[in-house]
């Protein structure tokens, strides 16, 4: 099993190691994105004090994680459809837990790579320390992928029901989260009728505990138990679901089909 | 058991919404045999081909695979069988003997170096090894897919148009290495094409499936005999005009 996932995970190595486009891809987007928020926090800072910056900085760093643990499970089945080799995969004796654990595999070091060079931009250029999060920082970093793994499975899943025209739902669907989940601002300002939305979603855990962790040093327990909860059980359904979408596709006879779309 | 049938399908059926794509088909292919899975376009080979790989489950019907139900042994199956087709490809951006080594751990080929650099020059493309595959021309394209359909040793070989756009040139040359291939190794190949003459060259018995169903089936002497025609492309042609009447 593990030399499969070993087989799957490489290709994506090889993959970026060909790629120079791909492998600007990791870097360009957060940092572009880092900069852009990063000016706006200093602005903001000046009108409502330097806590706006440490706040705005720090969910931009971490839901870029979120964002990207997400992208990397789905684009590594959709890479499969639009290289017309998902029939190659399918006809070979590979389970799809083991196309999972690749995926997941795949978007843990693209995270994290993500993630170190986006600590480094921070605090160079606006000097905001994202170890100051505390001893946290570990868990909201796992928690975040968790959650990115289990929207990826979900949405491949989508991919594989709807075929290459849902395709645009990779870049959708995070952003249908993003408003709900407190990146920017606390759960308290959302409508009251959305709120309890808001904390179904386990993201919304670590971004509250990350204020709670930049403004005192340390998290709440009670929200890191809740984030990881919320993953368990996001991470079930988003696998039940892929599952399910992989057996109705090959019920409908659609796996080829997609594949020459 | 019978140890010399390598396909036994019984009662094969598959539709999607109103058209039936397969038809209560029933095939016995034999040990070493190459078997030709023919007919006109739409007429049912792609989807018998992926009912057999168990890339579509099907409504009706049983199949047995190397003397294994299909349905409860399929990753065993597949562990035994590869696939080759015109219409799928590795991935372009990686080089042919990154495309063949991830396929080797998939298939867990030990050796995999070896292995990879013997079919190259079986298959008479050493030097394409670290090029890109989306840089090679189509011959080469092909004879790659070919050297990742033969990777794990195949007793079991689908091919689906293995020539479609070569030269007449490529075409023989990879013809010729599969008739090497099945002489040598004794491997089973389920062959479509429509290039009827290349059929009557490859194949030792075949199946024409017109909607879904098995039209006519024998050795191709047998198929034209019974048609009452000189060549399978004349067959191929009645019984594409008797589907369309």
């Amino acid at each position: 099993m593990w030399l499969r996932v070993w087989a799957l995970f490489l290709r994506y190595v090889y993959l970026h190691k060909r790629s120079v486009v791909r492998t600007m891809e990791i870097f360009f987007w957060p940092v572009m994105n880092l900069l852009l928020w990063g000016f706006v926090s200093k602005y903001l800072g000046r009108l409502a004090g330097p806590g706006t910056v440490t706040y705005l900085l720090g969910g931009v760093v971490l839901w870029d994680l979120l964002y990207r643990s997400q992208h990397a499970v789905s684009l590594s089945i959709t890479e499969e459809f639009w290289e017309r080799n998902i029939v190659n995969l399918f006809a070979a004796p590979v389970r799809p837990v083991e196309i999972v654990l690749a995926a997941c595999g795949v978007g843990f070091v693209r995270a994290l790579v993500m993630t170190v060079s986006s600590a480094f931009i921070v605090y160079a250029a606006f000097g905001f320390n994202i170890l100051a999060m505390g001893p946290s920082l570990g868990w909201f970093y796992l928690s975040l992928l968790v959650f990115g793994w289990a929207v990826g499975l979900f949405t491949m899943g989508l991919i594989f029901l709807f075929g290459r025209a849902a395709e645009g739902l990779i870049w959708g669907i995070p952003f249908l989260i993003q408003p709900l989940t407190a990146v920017f601002y606390p759960v308290d300002v959302l409508p009251a009728w959305l709120q309890p939305v808001a904390l179904c979603l386990p993201s919304t855990y670590v971004f509250e505990g990350m204020r709670a962790a930049l403004a005192h040093g340390t998290a709440p327990l009670d929200l890191l138990l809740r984030a990881a909860a919320g993953n368990g059980v996001f991470l079930v359904l988003g696998g039940v679901f892929f599952a399910w979408t992989l057996e109705r596709v090959r019920v409908k006879g659609a796996l080829a089909r997609q594949a020459m779309e | 058991m019978d140890t010399d049938q390598v396909i036994g399908v019984k009662g094969l059926t598959k539709r999607f919404a109103a058209v039936t794509a397969v038809d209560g088909l029933d095939l016995d292919v034999r040990r070493g045999e190459v078997f030709g899975l023919l007919g006109q376009n739409g007429a049912g080979k792609t989807t018998t081909i992926q009912l057999l790989l168990g890339l579509t489950v099907p409504d009706a019907g049983d199949v047995a695979v190397l003397g294994l139900p299909l349905a409860s042994r399929r990753r065993e199956i597949l562990a035994r069988v590869n696939f080759s087709s015109a219409y799928v490809a590795m991935p372009s951006n990686l080089t042919v003997l990154e495309n063949l080594t991830v396929f080797a751990l998939l298939y867990g080929v030990r050796r995999p170096r070896k292995r990879i650099m013997e079919l190259l020059e079986l298959l008479e493309i050493p030097d394409t090894a670290r090029r890109v595959c989306g840089g090679l021309s189509s011959g080469q394209l092909t004879r790659a897919n070919l050297c990742k359909a033969l990777i794990n040793d195949p007793e079991l070989l689908f091919l689906d148009e293995p020539t479609a756009s070569l030269d007449p040139a490529i075409a023989a040359k990879v013809r010729r290495t599969l008739k090497q291939i099945r002489q040598e190794r004794g491997v089973t190949l389920v062959y479509t094409s429509h290039n009827m003459r290349e059929v009557e060259e490859m194949c030792d018995r075949v199946v024409f499936l017109r909607q879904g169903r098995a039209a006519a089936q024998g050795s191709p002497a047998q198929v034209r005999q019974q048609a009452g025609r000189a060549s399978l492309e004349e067959v191929f042609i009645d019984l594409a005009e008797q589907g369309r009447g």
